[in-house]
């Protein structure tokens, strides 16, 4: 299972996750987990995504998600989960 | 599983606080290009090269991309070149072209330096190593990625005092030859003694006789990740306690970031090698700074307390810091090596040139903090007119310290043709920029011109 970690940082704006969710379900992404915080209208989502089904590389997927960022107006960043693991994990 | 949280402490480390993997250096052997006939070597050379790095490149990208961390430099760092020329080489010219065919092999790659246009003359020099060291000052001006090196001494051997006046008088030459672009040969050519066989960092980095065929070695940094830990630690403390945090949290402080850091270059190591079928070597978990601001060695000592580097207390500071870097990095990393602690380089750090520029920092305190640095005296601009003797007295100094305190140490320094104390020079990208220092005026004639080596010291003898 390739795992990955999306995030989502910004101004809070109607549709974020809708868009997100939608690209992903479009590309046959599964989401494991969601979490999000607004912090003085800034909007800070992770998600915790398996990407074994889809059939695009990892590096399209994450260049088309930061380009639906900037579509959105948030800056959006898919990475492998190793880096935070490796990172916070013993 | 991770929270959001961690993932946002890793993002905001690699956007704000200049985390980054400092370099992918890939090691490889050239001891079987060696040939009789000149032109066969610097075939196989280039083959050799560019056959086991054309991929080096984008696979650092691509691994950039996967982790969202930059990697900033992918390099080569090659056996010892007065080794393999040894058998062809019988001019300067002949080694010249030798460092011609290097250069073209890395910009075919797209690497942006090669490492080891060097020599290893600790004990003594075959008239090989002496005709590559003499070659260097040409090899530099003429090609613009090659690193070369020279180790002139060693806890085990001693210093050799040949090889020091030598290199003197090669640093002046190296300066000449390249006068019209700031003396920038110098910024490649480094000075080592007990240079390591793994060293991913250049100028520094060869590929030791000790290696395989081929290995990966990653350089970590993160200087500015370990500022801002520090800073919001006393932010905290303040807070909770009305006081600043004693040495244990600082020191606890510096060992987690540490860790942290080092695990990010082991991840792109193991990946790095996995992908390029290239054997994991080291993990050098360095604190490299870089020009740009916040991402300063030199700001961390001021985290611990100094108002300058160069301040009373300056040396302590970066010993426990050195000592931290390390005991965090070691955990994170089974394999650690090459050069592992922290740099002081002047010119690659806006904190180090603003301590010069306030008149806190000098050569002095600098030669004493190298002893409990991971290195020695790095990227220092010097008056153009400094002579070569004394040139050689600050090599001897700097060798004499590593090889007592059985560590790596190294002399960087640029006599900048036709600049002196109150200018500054210009080197760009990630070498900076720095004010001219001024050196102690007084001779070292006598003590370099004196033929032979140092001993080496009591303590070497362990067998």
């Amino acid at each position: 299972m390739t795992r990955a970690i999306i995030t989502v940082v910004g101004k809070d704006t109607v549709g974020i996750i809708a868009k997100v969710c939608t690209y992903l379900a479009d590309n046959k992404i599964n989401i494991l987990d969601i979490s999000q915080t607004i912090v003085q209208e800034f909007f800070n989502m992770m998600m915790i995504v398996d990407m074994t089904g889809t059939d695009k590389p990892f590096n399209v997927i994450s260049e088309e998600l930061s380009e639906l960022g900037v579509e959105i107006g948030v800056q959006v960043k898919c990475q492998l989960e190793d880096i935070f693991n490796k990172m916070h994990r013993i | 599983m991770i929270n959001i949280s961690e993932v946002f402490e890793t993002n905001k480390m690699i956007e704000q606080e200049n985390l980054d993997v400092r370099t992918i250096t890939m090691g490889i052997s050239l001891l079987d290009c060696a040939d009789k006939d000149l032109s066969v070597t610097c075939e196989k050379i280039y083959k050799r090269i560019t056959t086991l790095a054309a991929n080096l490149v984008s696979t650092g990208d691509d691994i950039s991309k996967e982790i969202g961390v930059p990697i900033v430099n992918k390099r080569i760092s090659i056996t010892p070149i007065s080794l393999v020329g040894g058998a062809c080489c019988k001019s300067v010219a002949d080694y010249v072209e030798i460092a011609k065919t290097l250069d073209k092999a890395a910009k075919v790659v797209g690497v942006n330096f090669i490492g080891g246009y060097s020599a290893i003359v600790c004990k003594g020099m075959t008239k090989s190593d002496e005709l590559l060291i003499r070659s260097i000052p040409e090899a530099l001006a003429c090609t613009d990625r090659i690193c070369s090196s020279v180790n002139v001494g060693s806890t085990k051997t001693g210093i050799n005092m040949d090889a020091v006046r030598l290199m003197g008088e090669i640093i002046k030459e190296s300066a000449e030859y390249t006068k019209d672009q700031d003396s920038l040969g110098c910024a490649k050519l480094v000075v080592l003694c007990n240079a390591p066989d793994d060293n991913p960092f250049m100028a520094g980095a060869f590929h030791g006789v000790s290696e395989a065929d081929a290995i990966i070695n990653v350089g970590v940094s993160g200087p500015g990740v370990v500022k801002y830990a520090l800073e919001q630690m006393d932010a905290m403390s303040l807070e909770t306690t009305g006081k600043e945090a004693d040495f244990e949290v600082l020191c606890e402080t510096i060992k987690k970031t540490a860790f942290k850091i080092t695990r990010v270059g082991q991840l792109v190591a193991q990946e790095a090698s996995s992908r390029l079928g290239v054997p994991f070597g080291i993990i050098d978990l360095s604190l490299a700074p870089t020009p740009a601001i916040g991402d300063s060695v030199a700001d961390i000592l001021k985290c611990v307390g100094v108002e300058h580097p160069g301040a009373p207390g300056t040396t302590a500071a970066l010993a426990l810091l050195n000592d931290q870097v390390k005991k965090g990095g070691v955990m994170a990393s089974s394999y650690v090596g090459g050069l592992s602690g922290a740099f002081i380089p002047v010119s690659e750090d806006q904190g180090m040139i603003n301590a010069v520029e306030a008149g806190a920092l000098t050569i002095e305190k600098l030669e004493a903090m190298t002893c409990v640095c991971s290195v020695g005296l790095d990227m220092i601009a010097i008056p153009g007119d400094t002579p070569a003797t004394t040139i050689a007295g600050i090599i001897a100094d700097e060798s004499a310290i590593g090889m007592v305190n059985q560590k790596t140490t190294a002399v960087r320094i640029i006599p900048v043709i036709g600049k002196n104390i109150g200018d500054t020079v210009e080197f760009g990208g990630l070498l900076g920029y720095a004010p001219i220092m001024p050196v102690n005026v007084f001779s070292s004639e006598r003590l370099v011109n004196r033929k032979g080596r140092i001993p080496a010291p009591i303590h070497s003898f362990k067998n």
